[in-house]
């Protein structure tokens, strides 16, 4: 039984060291060249990779550390492993932080040697594992490139390549399905950080009392109901990236704690005394306007400095028109591939009604009408009545709307979701069957 | 390819286990083995330092009273490689000579009481083990391979005293390359 073929360089000034490990390691299988000084190993590493490299300390010339320092720039998958005289520990030891993988005591016991042999061929073997792994992780969590030529668009992948190899504290801000999240994933894929976990947070949709849990964690009996330990997001994310969506949502109380977490890279679980060393990367979302909020005090402006490092805007979908024919294509490619059908033609005035369109809902919007056009097209090319685009978007924005057409389209829309079921819209919308009736009475709605 | 037991730094008390062991080998081996006395001389491969035999120094020599044989010295001397505190026999990759040491592998240099057998199954094995480094075979990562490395009496024990199919196969394989030249 022959084992797989592996690389050793020894690298000696004594003749005999050099000659006696070649046939040693030789009879065991491996590939083995020798070096009489540093210089000559240096070179045997340009010519090609070696597994492990066997280097003396004590060397004329070039001193074993010397030839390390530069091994280890050089030749970073290779293992080394000092070979060492007595008395010269103290360097082995220094040999070691400077990134050598073991030593080994001249003369060697056979035993020892094996033993230090085996077990940088497993760290190799591990190395090497390791390496395809993370080339594995790089194609599965390459993120899902932003769409679009626009400029801002443009400027917003800029902006993801300068951050994503810091650990800067970004805010997003946006309106309501822009893509705030895609751009957060885009920042965390992009960075040293991507072998990690990305954890996300939608802070509007934890109750306050819940969210301090859902971020710290707690410990068994912490509370009534903690029968066990639970791991919060801030442990989830430890080495990765915590996405705090709509961070406005976050109580003032909530935020003295998350800065101090931010500012001392610690915190406890609740219930607990145990400190937890916090190393994670934060990037926060909001579609709120966080000044406003801070002049009416419900946000600190000491977390609202600290969360806003970095600011990227992403602007609404109708102030990047330019981008919707490359979306739609995008979109119409990725449902038909999800539902393993032909791509569906678009025509003209379809594609005039998507790019004239005020997509309050943004992205979001776009995509849902898409998915639902793909299925309703039928593998015929889609038509403006595919599209069913509400007719309040058209032409219109949400700043010329008033209160009362909100209002009224609101009341309509509810009324024709249940058949003009008074009773059922009344309590839907909260009020009772005369305010409805006087409503319906006001805004002349008609069945 | 006749193979020679020579006797290296041996007392002749001790003359009786290379007549056993030119047995068992013969018995193993498809070539006459034989003893063959050469002159070694008391410091051949004696290292002043560390008190032991440079068994590199002793192969060389052996190597050069070869001539078309194979020589295996046997030693009661304890060996060593320079970058090793210890070895139990070493033998050239496809060469002409090799040594082995009794020194590490009776039971009573452990504190043990001496056990002959076991004794001359240990030499057996070693010897079987260079006598294949010499016909080109390399180590074997099958444990109960007679072509396993060991650096320990406790690794040789272990150890079969048979190759395994895949190394016994290279010993055919070579064995009919030597036939076929000669």
């Amino acid at each position: 039984m022959k084992q797989e073929t592996q690389s050793i360089l020894i690298v000696d000034d004594e003749f005999s060291v050099r000659d006696s490990l070649t046939g040693w390691f030789r009879k065991d299988g491996y590939e083995t060249s020798s070096a009489k000084n540093g210089e000559d190993a240096l070179k045997k590493v340009q010519e090609r990779n070696w597994d492990t490299i066997l280097l003396d300390i004590r060397m004329p010339g070039m001193s074993g550390m010397e030839v390390l320092k530069r091994l280890t720039k050089n030749s970073p998958d290779s293992v080394i492993i000092m070979l060492t005289a007595h008395g010269t520990i103290d360097t082995a030891v220094q040999a070691m932080k400077d990134g050598a993988f073991d030593y080994i005591n001249k003369p060697v016991d056979p035993d020892d040697l094996s033993r230090v042999i085996k077990k940088a061929m497993e760290h190799q073997r591990l190395k090497s594992e390791n390496t395809r792994l993370k080339m594995t992780i790089n194609k599965l969590t390459r993120y899902q490139e932003l769409v679009g030529v626009s400029p801002v668009i443009q400027k917003i992948k800029e902006q993801i390549r300068m951050l994503a190899n810091t650990d800067v504290t970004v805010l997003i801000r946006g309106e309501s399905g822009t893509g705030k999240e895609l751009i957060a994933r885009a920042i965390h894929a992009s960075g040293p950080r991507r072998f990690f976990s990305l954890v996300p947070v939608n802070c509007g949709a934890i109750p306050e009392s819940l969210l301090e849990t859902e971020l710290f964690g707690h410990e068994k009996g912490a509370f009534t109901g903690a029968q066990q330990r639970h791991r919060g997001k801030i442990e989830l994310a430890h080495e990765g990236t915590l996405f705090l969506d709509e961070v406005g949502s976050i109580g003032t109380k909530m935020q003295v704690e998350l800065l101090r977490v931010l500012e001392t890279k610690e915190y406890t679980r609740i219930g607990g005394t145990k400190s937890i060393n916090a190393n994670f990367r934060i990037i926060c979302a909001t579609n709120q306007n966080l000044e406003q909020l801070v002049e009416f005090g419900a946000f600190r402006h000491d977390f609202y400095f600290r969360i806003n490092v970095f600011t990227i805007t992403v602007p609404p979908l109708r102030d990047r028109r330019s981008d919707i024919p490359l979306l739609v294509e995008y979109f119409l490619e990725m449902y038909a591939r999800k539902m393993n059908i032909e791509i569906p033609e678009i025509t003209s005035e379809s594609m005039e009604q998507l790019t004239t369109h005020q997509w309050p809902g943004n992205i979001r919007e776009l995509a849902n009408t898409l998915e639902r056009a793909t299925v309703l097209c039928q593998g015929q090319p889609i038509v403006p009545d595919h599209l069913q685009v509400s007719e309040m978007g058209l032409d219109e924005t949400i700043e010329d709307r008033t209160l009362d057409d909100i209002i009224k389209s609101h009341i309509k829309m509810t009324l024709e979701a249940h058949d003009w079921n008074i009773s059922k819209v009344a309590q839907v919308l909260h009020i009772d069957r005369t305010t409805l009736y006087n409503r319906i009475k006001k805004y002349g709605l008609k069945n | 390819m006749n193979l020679f037991l020579v006797p290296v730094h041996l007392r002749r008390s001790h003359y009786a286990l290379l007549e056993e062991l030119c047995k068992r080998l013969e018995a193993r081996t498809p070539f006459p083995v034989g003893i063959r006395h050469i002159e070694t001389g008391p410091e051949l491969g004696f290292d002043v330092n560390r008190h032991q035999y440079n068994s590199s120094s002793i192969i060389q020599h052996l190597s050069k009273h070869s001539g078309s044989d194979v020589l295996l010295g046997v030693c009661d001397a304890d060996l060593f490689i320079p970058i090793f505190t210890f070895v139990l026999g070493e033998a050239q990759l496809s060469g002409n000579a090799g040594v082995v040491s009794v020194y590490r592998l009776r039971n009573s240099f452990y504190g043990l009481p001496d056990d002959p057998e076991l004794f001359m199954k240990r030499l057996f094995k070693v010897a079987l083990h260079e006598w294949a480094h010499l016909l080109g075979l390399m180590h074997c990562l099958e444990t109960s391979c007679l072509m396993h490395a060991s650096s320990s009496v406790e690794e040789v024990d272990i150890r079969g005293d048979e190759f395994c199919p895949e190394c016994q196969s290279i010993v055919w394989q070579y064995l009919n390359q030597i036939k076929q030249r000669q």
